[in-house]
This record gives structure tokens, C-alpha cells and sequence, in this order.
């Protein structure tokens, strides 16, 4: 395939630069607002580096360089205003690159972690990457007040100019020496109280990259001989190749190579190759075209009985029988069994991440250095990967980072082999290759969100209230991964607040063959629903209302209390709609953070669904971008509702059947309710996530406000596979 | 086969295969990456550019169907200097937040207001109804939309 005469102007140029890393031609922003580059991995020309953290050019434009990666959740702008927090410059001055996971490798992880997952970039990491901020401040105050003779003490520094009496100088004048500074000690970082940027509404600096197309993402990278690969893996996972036959394709125009990848023995990892094959072309269209018609034989292994039914009637078997103990308590008095009881079964299915960019990757293999661009959530994971596949020092590796079309937990921690895939095929054919997964190859091999069914019983004291409390919860998980994630087995259920005198949890573990990874408040989502829906269940068999419920079940817990009074407030909950229309609550805690939802919805007699409104209430701790914050609380409602109104992937002869968005719808515009948004802050150590939490209280609080609009309760999801016609 | 594609004003000359759909012509001999693989079933819009100013999902559009026509994707929707209405209120209300969706939205969203400049909520959610946000960008659209709106009355008025 050619074109003549083809556009070059968009055209990535890609020469190797002197100081490591490819420098990839780009236009230089002449505004000198707060920005961001289009291809931020570059290396800008950025002045005096003070630490691996920020530059400060003669201009005294300060450029950051952010170790973590930017899927939709804002750590972009949240790193660079931590630093510019601290570092005290004009935000308009600051300019955020993508920190070089090479040198970070090199340096002994300089940047502490270029992990982004878990709501952690600022939750957790605030501390190093403001004290990076803070240490630069400081080193500047301190060649300053070397230069005038004074005491460091007596140098101030504000929006980039230190002054001490009437001497005032730039930063930009200090910045060289400041880098040769060692201080004595470290400063402390500032406390919230003493922001004057953190806590101020910015908008993002990824907005307007992304606003002309302009922002390159890993599927957009174009490297000069590259070629690209359409792949197929075994569509039931871990299935094996026997066969394929290319004599039908290998004529076909621009075909370059057809190429079996195979698993390798004992390596079961989510990011190793399962057996596949890739038909590599000149585009990407001609590879998958041909693809389509290459005739493969599968041997699909002893998987290729499973369904969802089949695995919903197994996990009903098992849990007849205990689970292994989570953890018990006993205050003594009632217990199941003594008492009035409410018992439920709510299951979850599987769900996929469908991040809206396929997974991919372009490589580029050459005898003196590998480059990588994938959109992966964690580069030095990218990094490790490539060099195995390469078989090369991972010094030899420069995984460049760009923008990813999404994350939500499924491209971190070497969650996808797609990484390996690339690598190898460039080995292989020595030019760099880019592997796009179709859509459905994206859904088929995808790490998916487990399914889970549980079981729970209260027993109720005559006052209405629960004294006894037990769950059973079943997950299907690969052999070996017990836990998605971090405790999920804990997540929204063992661990809910409720002051109930006695309780007992327990988990099952049920094998699958399909490969898990987490997402987006991973295990949350799934027993948040089936905690909250229960708790409604409870409170109505109580004759209690089930905001009041939560209220009293949490007394002497003051963030939970918190919560729940500025949701009373806000909301309007109640529990008197006339028929079709109803209010439900839900509150769950998510990475650190306590969520509460109030849902408003409609229901027709004939059973259509309408989410009119959700209120949602977080205390986070401290927030520190009010508008970045309230976006993802909107669009943590929007994942999660998504899900348990429309998803579901179905499993059937061990494969999943689903795999574009017109089997596995997402929630559109016209389902999308008005999302009003309130933070009740308790401040102090507690510093909790924002990307998650939203997502896990409002499927339940939809559920039970259905349940006010139609007198059903719905113990599973997806909602529309119910009946809701109410007469 | 030699195809003359018209793209953001100027004509470009392909050798492509007939039945390649406009997306990946776009995508890779002419890289104009701003339009997104999303789906390849016109399911999810991210894929979304104009043909004669029209909205079309570029991914089930064979290059064969463009020629003869005016292609603008969201490369040649504004200019730097120059944004498009829709692009500054993007700008301003701050809408995307992976982005990877957002130049479909922002190419379905200029079509509607070409042809209906002052849409109600029910006129947004018809014409928006075909492109997919996973982060949930809806509600920030819908608003940018009356934003763009206002803009441009602003500008017709003045």
C-alpha cells in the first residue's frame, strides 16, 4: 500500500536523541499557560533540573515530570499541582511532561513508583511527590541566602521569586545551583491548612490535547518501517493451537508474515503469551481483514463445557457447604438460627474493562535498544516485559508514555500479554510492529472482573435491628489468585461499618479458567451492591427506614455519620413516591474513602427504567481538585450503573459470547442521570480515593429506590434482564 | 486502486484496497490519528467524522463511499488560532477525561449544531446517543453542548 503524495505533517519523526530516549518531533505550545504536550514522553528542552521531579527554564517556566500515567483520572494535573504546591510557582507557568521510566530504572527507581492503580497517586503518594516540591523550594532558598549572606530562614519564596529584605531574585537565576544543594534536612511538606493552590478548582491540563485531536495515545504511535499485526488467541483461555492453514491469506495484498505465538510451559501469568496467532500486513486493516479468514483449529482444552449457567449452579453447590473463615465476632446473645431471619442470594456476572481504546502495543526491537509504547498503568512493568520477551538488559528498554484511552484497573500490574506479543513478533521480524487487539479479541482476552455469589442472613431482635450477621461469598478466580486485588474478599462486606453484635463471613473460592485482573473498585462493586440491597432488606423487614438504619447502625462513627447527615440533607430521601417512582440509599467505603448514593428513579408500568438523579456524598479526607474530583464521582457512577443496568459478559462452551458493545452495552447518554455531587471532608490523616469510590454505592442505591417504585427487589444485576412491570 | 480523497481541504491521492474502511485511510497512510478505532461495527462513535458535513462512522464507511465528498475529521474541524465553537467549550467546561471518545463527541456534537443551532436536551441526547464515553463524560457534554451553543449565537449575533 502507498500514498503519494502523502501528508507528512502529522508524520511522528523519531531520531535518537543524545541524552537516551527518543526525541519525537513536536510543537512547542507558544502560549505559556499551564499546559501539556500533545506527546508528552518527549523530552522538552526544560532548563535546570533541580531534582528528577521539575526543571526550571531561564524563562522560569517550570516543567514537571510525572511518573504516573494519565487514563482519564487526572494524575497529570494532580502531580503537577502537588508539586507546584509546594515548589510555589504560578500555575500558569508549570508545563507537565511524563517522567522517562528508563532513567527512573537506571537511577534506582528515583520516582519511588511509576505504578498508577488503586486511587493511590494522591492518597498514598502525596508525601513523596510534594516533599520532591518542597525539597526544590528549599534548595532554592538556600543558594539564594548563600548568595545575599542571610540565613535561609529569611529568604522567602512565592510564585517563583525569592526575596529576602530588598533583595528579590527569579527562580530561573538560582536554579543551577539549587540542583548542587544538599540541605541538612528535608522539609516537611505543607499542611492542608496552608494550601494556597491544593484545594482550588484547575482545570486539567489534558483538555485541550484532547479537545483537537491532538494527544497521542499508544494506538496512534507511528514509528517509520513499522508494520502492523492483527492477533487471535484461542477464544476459550488457555485453549491451545493445533493448526492453522495460511495458503487462503498469504496471497493477499500487503500480507507481510503469519506467525503462531505459543504459550510457554508453567508461564500462566496474566501477562504471558496464551497460544495465538498474528497475521502481520502493511495496515492494520489488511492484517485483520486477513485474519478473518485464516482458518485456525483450536484444541479449546477442558474448559469448553463452561457457561455462566453451568458456574451458577456450581456455586450454588459449594456454598452449601462452609467456606474457609474471613473473620467472626461474637458479643455474645442471639445468633442465627435463635430469631426472626432475613436471608437473600445476589449474584454479580462476569464484567469487562472495555477501556474505549483496544488493548495494543508498537515495539520496536533493534540490536542496540528496545522501545516501547503500550498503554499500560504501569511503564516499569512494560519495561520488565519487554526485555524478558527480548531477552535484553532492561537497561536496553525505553517504554515511552503516552495517553491511555482508559485504564480502570486492566492494564496495570502486566495485565495484558499484549506487551509480549509486540516484543516478540519485532524480534521476530526485526522492524517495529504495532499488535491492535480487535474489539472482540479486546473483550475476549481481556483480564475480566470475577463473578461472585453470595449469600447473607441477619437475624432481627424484636426492636427490628440486626443482632446477627453472616455472609458466604463465592468468587471464580484462576487457580493461585485468591484475591483480586487487594482483600476484595474483605471489600464492602466483612468490613461494613454496621454495629452488629455478632458476626461471621466467609469466602469461597471457586476455580475458573478465566484470567481476572481488577476493576475499577474491584470486589467493592460486587459486595457493595449485595451488602447495601440487603441492608435495605433487613431494615424493611425491621420496619425501620433504611436511611435512619444506617444512621443508627453507625452511631459512634463519626465519618460515617458525617456522611450520612449531609445525605439526609441533600437528598431528600424518602419513602412515600407515589407508584413508579422511588428513592433509595446506599453507602459504602472504597479506597480509603466513605460514599454514600441516593438514587431517584422512575419505573413504567410496563417496566422501563428511568434514573432520573444520583446525589452522592464523599468524605475523601481532603480534596485537591475540586473539579477533577467531581468528574470522577460522575463518572464513577456512570462505570458502575453501566454495569448492573446493562452488562453482563455471558460465558458459554467456555468462551465469552458478547464481545462488541452491541452484546454488551454501555450506558449512553440518554440513561445518564443528573449526577449532583457533595463532599462532607473530615479532614485530618485521612486522605482517601476519588477515582473509585462512586461506582460501588450507586447500583444498590438504584435497586432499592426500584424496589420503593415497584415493590421488587432485585438481587442480581444486570437490571434489565427483570421483569419491573408493576400493575 | 488509486482513490482522490478530499481531507480537511486539501486532496490526497491513495492506493488503498476498495473496501478499506475511511478510519484506517485516515488513521495510517494519512496519519490523522485524532479519529479513533472504538468498535469496527459503528457501535461506539468514536470513529466519527463528516462527509459533506454530515456525521459518519468513518470505521463501516469504505473509502470508495468518500470520494466526490468533503471529509473533515477533528483535525481540520478548527485551527489552533481558530478552535471551533465546540472545541472551546470543550475547553471551558472541561470535558474529557480519557479523551480517547472525545473527537468522535466533539465531531457528532459541531454536526448537530450545524443543523440545529440551539438543540434542547432531547436533541442532544438523540444526536449523542451514538457515541460512547466509559469514563462518563456525559453530563459535562450535554453541557459543553449549550456552551457551544451560546457561542456561536454569540458570534452570529455580533
Amino acid at each position: 500500500m502507498s500514498a503519494v503524495p502523502v501528508t507528512r505533517r502529522h508524520f511522528l519523526k523519531v531520531t535518537a536523541a543524545t541524552g537516551g530516549g527518543l526525541l519525537i518531533g513536536f510543537h512547542v505550545p507558544e502560549a505559556l499557560a499551564a499546559a501539556v504536550q500533545p506527546k508528552p514522553w518527549t523530552a522538552l528542552p526544560q532548563g535546570a533540573e533541580i531534582n528528577a521531579w521539575l526543571a526550571i527554564d531561564a524563562e522560569g517556566n517550570v516543567t514537571i515530570r510525572v511518573p504516573h500515567t494519565e487514563m482519564g483520572q487526572g494524575a497529570l494535573t494532580a502531580v503537577s499541582m502537588m508539586i507546584a504546591e509546594e515548589l510555589d510557582v504560578d500555575w500558569t507557568r508549570v508545563r507537565a511532561v511524563f517522567a522517562d521510566p528508563n532513567r527512573h530504572l537506571r537511577n534506582g527507581n528515583e520516582y519511588k513508583s511509576m505504578n498508577t492503580s488503586g486511587s493511590a497517586v494522591v492518597r498514598r503518594q502525596h508525601p513523596h511527590i510534594m516533599q520532591a516540591g518542597a525539597s526544590a523550594r528549599e534548595r532554592l532558598k538556600e543558594v539564594a541566602a548563600r548568595a545575599w549572606g542571610v540565613e535561609r530562614s529569611q529568604v522567602e519564596a512565592k510564585l517563583g521569586t525569592l526575596k529576602s529584605g530588598s533583595r528579590t531574585g527569579s527562580y530561573a537565576e538560582f536554579a543551577t545551583a539549587a540542583a548542587a544543594v544538599t540541605l541538612p534536612d528535608e522539609p516537611a511538606i505543607r499542611k492542608p491548612g496552608e494550601w494556597w493552590l491544593l484545594g482550588n478548582p484547575k482545570k486539567r491540563l489534558d483538555v485541550d490535547v484532547k479537545s483537537n485531536g491532538s494527544a497521542v495515545y499508544a494506538i496512534d504511535v507511528q514509528v517509520p518501517n513499522m508494520v502492523y499485526a492483527a492477533v487471535k488467541a484461542c477464544p476459550v483461555p488457555w485453549g491451545t493451537l493445533k493448526s492453522f492453514d495460511e495458503s487462503g491469506i498469504s496471497s493477499r495484498p500487503g500480507i507481510v508474515a503469519v506467525v503462531a505465538l505459543k504459550a510457554v510451559p508453567g508461564k500462566t501469568g496474566n501477562s504471558d503469551l496464551q497460544d495465538a496467532v498474528a497475521v502481520v500486513a502493511d495496515s492494520w486493516w489488511r492484517a485483520k481483514a486477513a485474519l478473518d479468514r485464516l482458518s485456525i483449529e483450536w484444541d479449546d482444552g477442558p474448559s469448553a463445557h463452561v457457561s455462566t449457567p453451568s458456574q451458577l449452579a456450581l456455586a450454588r453447590q459449594l456454598l452449601d457447604q462452609p467456606g474457609e473463615l474471613v473473620s467472626e465476632k461474637s458479643e455474645g446473645g442471639l445468633w442465627i438460627g435463635e430469631a426472626r431471619e432475613v436471608t437473600a442470594e445476589y449474584h454479580r456476572p462476569w464484567e469487562t474493562h472495555a477501556r474505549m481504546e483496544p488493548i495494543n502495543a508498537t515495539v520496536s526491537v533493534t540490536p542496540g535498544r528496545v522501545d516501547v509504547w503500550s498503554p499500560t498503568q504501569d511503564q516499569s512493568d512494560a519495561l520488565e516485559l519487554a526485555a524478558d520477551q527480548a531477552g535484553r538488559d532492561p537497561k536496553d528498554v525505553y517504554v515511552h508514555t503516552v495517553f491511555l484511552g482508559g485504564g480502570f484497573g486492566g492494564n496495570g500490574g502486566g495485565a495484558t500479554a499484549v506487551t509480549r506479543q509486540a516484543t516478540e513478533l519485532s524480534k521476530r521480524l526485526k522492524r517495529p510492529v504495532k499488535v491492535i487487539w480487535s474489539r472482540e479479541e479486546d473483550f475476549a482476552q481481556d483480564k475480566q472482573r470475577p463473578p461472585n455469589v453470595t449469600r447473607l442472613t441477619a437475624a432481627l431482635r424484636p426492636d427490628g435491628l440486626p443482632y446477627a450477621w453472616t455472609t458466604r461469598s463465592l468468587w471464580f478466580t484462576p487457580a493461585g489468585v485468591e484475591r483480586v486485588g487487594p482483600a476484595t474478599a474483605d471489600y464492602g462486606i466483612s468490613n461494613m461499618p454496621y454495629r452488629v453484635p455478632n458476626r461471621r463471613h466467609e469466602r469461597i473460592n471457586a476455580k475458573s479458567h478465566i484470567p481476572v485482573a481488577t476493576h475499577r473498585a474491584p470486589g467493592t462493586n460486587q459486595h457493595g451492591f449485595m451488602t447495601e440491597c440487603f441492608v435495605d432488606e433487613v431494615a424493611i423487614a425491621g420496619g425501620i427506614d433504611p436511611l435512619e438504619w444506617r444512621l443508627r447502625m453507625t452511631e459512634g462513627l463519626d465519618d460515617w455519620q458525617l456522611v450520612l447527615r449531609a445525605l439526609k440533607e441533600k437528598s431528600g430521601f424518602r419513602t412515600d413516591l407515589p407508584k413508579g417512582r422511588g428513592m433509595g440509599v446506599a453507602i459504602v467505603e472504597d479506597h480509603g474513602s466513605i460514599c454514600a448514593a441516593c438514587a431517584t428513579v422512575r419505573v413504567s408500568p410496563a417496566g422501563e427504567l428511568a434514573v432520573e438523579k444520583v446525589v452522592i456524598v464523599i468524605d475523601s479526607g481532603h480534596v485537591i481538585n475540586p473539579h477533577n474530583a467531581a468528574e470522577q464521582l460522575e463518572g464513577g457512577v456512570c462505570w458502575e450503573l453501566s454495569h448492573a443496568w446493562m452488562g453482563g459478559l455471558e460465558l458459554r462452551e467456555g468462551r465469552f459470547v458478547n464481545t462488541n458493545f452491541d452484546g454488551y452495552p454501555l450506558l449512553r447518554m440518554p440513561q445518564m442521570p443528573e449526577v449532583e455531587v457533595h463532599f462532607a471532608l473530615s479532614g485530618g490523616s485521612k486522605w482517601g480515593g476519588i477515582g473509585e469510590p462512586a461506582g460501588p454505592p450507586t447500583p444498590p442505591a438504584v435497586a432499592n429506590a426500584i424496589y420503593f417504585a415497584t415493590g421488587k427487589r432485585i438481587r442480581s444485576t444486570p437490571f434489565k434482564v427483570h421483569d419491573l412491570s408493576h400493575g | 486502486m488509486n482513490y482522490a480523497l478530499s481531507v480537511n481541504g486539501a486532496i490526497h491521492e491513495l492506493a488503498v484496497d476498495p473496501d478499506m474502511p475511511l478510519l484506517w485511510a485516515l488513521r495510517e497512510p494519512l496519519s490523522l490519528t485524532g479519529t479513533k478505532y472504538g468498535c469496527g461495527i459503528a457501535q461506539c462513535g468514536a470513529c466519527t467524522v463528516h462527509l459533506d458535513g454530515r456525521p459518519v462512522r468513518s470505521c463501516v464507511t469504505p473509502v470508495s463511499a468518500a470520494i466526490g465528498k468533503q471529509i473533515t475529521t477533528i483535525e481540520g474541524l478548527g485551527t489552533n488560532e481558530a478552535p471551533h465553537p465546540v472545541q472551546v467549550a470543550w475547553s471551558e467546561v472541561g470535558v474529557p477525561q480519557c479523551g480517547y471518545c472525545q473527537s468522535g463527541q466533539i465531531m457528532s456534537a459541531a454536526a448537530l449544531l450545524a443543523e440545529k443551532p440551539d438543540p434542547t436536551d432531547a436533541d442532544i441526547d438523540a444526536a449523542m446517543a451514538g457515541n460512547l464515553c466509559r469514563c462518563g463524560t456525559y453530563l459535562r457534554i450535554r453541557k459543553a453542548i449549550h456552551a457551544a451553543a451560546a457561542l456561536m449565537a454569540q458570534k452570529g449575533a455580533a
